[in-house]
């Protein structure tokens, strides 16, 4: 354990030094698989989730998706964006929706798998370092969730997990 | 209407509008059912009373026609369903721009004091009305000024802050944490202004709701600094009623009869008692505000 985070450590500072010779944009993507709890209550609805890169000051450094009910006749599902707290708070309410390449609908129970490539949206322009993946669940009548994976962005790394205890389930990121 | 009609009547606008209620435990509060929004089909609806548990219905209904609603751009918009009942008054307002809306009644009383043919008289009520019934350099006139204002914030989308600017009249809180972003736990900072100029020495009380699931009260107490600014870290989520009142001269005290007649402060019954003078001239200014503290 202890080897292994010296390593860690290690490839950080190579690759913090790399990258200040490197071209600033990086060829690796960030994978992200998200665990959709089944929930067993009386009534159910697909969870709100933003999906966001905090800095290593807790701002917001990016949106990569958020999956709402972009197609609601009432409000185009706007109404509801800000029970993502934490995301509305620091990154949502400066945005205007839908947003291209971040909005999408909510999904179902299960692991759901995502491809962020470095080559677009807000990776494209992050600059190596440290960060929080954060996975951040509202659900209608039910309760709010933010589970953190921290990443390395710059080089590829070995996939991380955490995982959440009411509203989301294992949380992996993986770049590569 | 004989001038008593019409000094209770004036006595019940002044304390529809929550003037200094300090004398009792009545507390006026404007509860928005949120106080941060999303999306352009957004509106509020928004709870009005006076009483003692905050944030409970269970004395009287505020009066909302001195209530006004400034959107973002600094337009006043049309309170909409407005209806009052037994314990309270409700009203909705639909947040057409993005930015933040400012809900507030304000409202400006004289108490006054003078001589004539001999007599003492006395009034109470709004300054406009001070103007039309108090003679023009009256004897021994003396006046106690009181301002009130009683305040809630929304935002819809992102936060703006040129509907919180202040009027520069009474006393006004100057958010430097904007209003609809406090959050429990994190320190916020706000700044009274006494006319404009900052409040220093101020004693601010902060009171959490939710009293009724409490065995204490929970107030906290702060006071400003010199350059009228105060910090606080609320500690739990939820409404706060936050209330000041600078007072200066001859104000109206914190015992009985002090003057401001608080609710319930209608005439007593029976023959009026001789007028007293006002022992001298003073002000009252007193703020309220709404303000949640949002989960972290």
């Amino acid at each position: 354990m202890k080897r292994s985070v010296s390593l860690l450590t290690f490839a950080g500072a190579a690759a913090g030094s790399l990258g200040a010779a490197a071209a600033p944009a990086m060829a690796a993507d960030l994978n992200v698989t998200v665990e959709v709890p089944r929930l067993s209550v009386a009534e159910y609805h697909k969870p709100y989730v933003a999906i966001w890169i905090e800095a290593a000051d807790a701002s917001a450094a990016g949106t990569l998706a958020v999956w709402y009910d972009a197609d609601s006749k009432e409000d185009h599902g706007t109404k509801w964006l800000k029970d993502m707290r934490q995301w509305w708070r620091k990154a949502g309410r400066e945005m205007s929706f839908p947003a291209d390449g971040v909005s999408g609908a909510t999904r179902a129970p299960g692991p759901q798998k995502v491809v962020f490539s470095g080559a677009k949206g807000a990776l494209k322009s992050l600059k190596p370092g440290q960060y929080n993946l954060v996975v951040e669940a509202a659900r209608e009548v039910g309760g709010h969730e933010a589970v953190r994976v921290p990443f390395v962005w710059g080089k590829p790394g070995k996939p991380a997990t955490a995982k959440g205890s009411a509203e989301l389930g294992a949380v992996t990121v993986f770049v590569k | 209407m004989s001038l008593k009609t019409r000094l209770f009547a004036v006595a019940a606008a002044g304390l529809a509008l929550a003037l200094p209620l300090s004398a009792s435990a009545h507390r006026g509060w404007m509860v928005p059912s949120f106080t941060v929004l999303s999306g352009d089909g957004s509106w509020v609806t928004v709870d009005a009373a006076i009483s003692n548990e905050l944030f409970y219905p269970d004395h009287r209904p505020m009066r909302v026609d001195g209530v006004v609603a400034l959107a973002p751009d600094g337009s006043t918009l049309k309170l909409q369903n407005v209806a009052t009942g037994q314990f309270r008054s409700t009203f909705d307002v639909q947040l057409t721009q993005p930015g933040t809306y400012k809900i507030f009644s304000a409202s400006n009383t004289v108490t006054a004091s003078w001589t004539e043919n001999g007599e003492v008289k006395r009034f109470r009520g709004s300054a406009d009305d001070f103007a039309k019934q108090v003679p023009a350099g009256a004897a021994d006139l003396k006046t106690i000024k009181g301002a009130s204002r009683n305040e809630t914030f929304v935002t819809r989308d992102k936060p703006s802050t040129e509907s919180l600017k202040p009027t520069g009249k009474g006393l006004e809180l100057v958010p430097v944490t904007h209003p609809n972003d406090i959050v429990a736990t994190e320190p916020a900072t706000f700044k009274f202004v006494l006319d404009g100029k900052p409040a220093a020495d101020l004693d601010v009380t902060l009171v959490p709701g939710g009293a009724r699931w409490r065995a204490t009260p929970g107030e906290i107490k702060v006071k400003t600094g010199a350059d009228g600014s105060f910090k606080v870290t609320l500690p739990e989520a939820g409404m706060y009623w936050i209330n000041a009142t600078a007072r200066g001269g001859e104000s109206p005290g914190r015992g009985p009869g002090g003057g401001m007649g608080g609710p319930g402060g209608a005439p007593a019954g029976g023959p009026p008692a001789p007028a007293q003078p006002l022992a001298g001239n003073g002000f009252s200014a007193s703020y309220t505000a709404t303000l949640e503290a949002q989960r972290p």
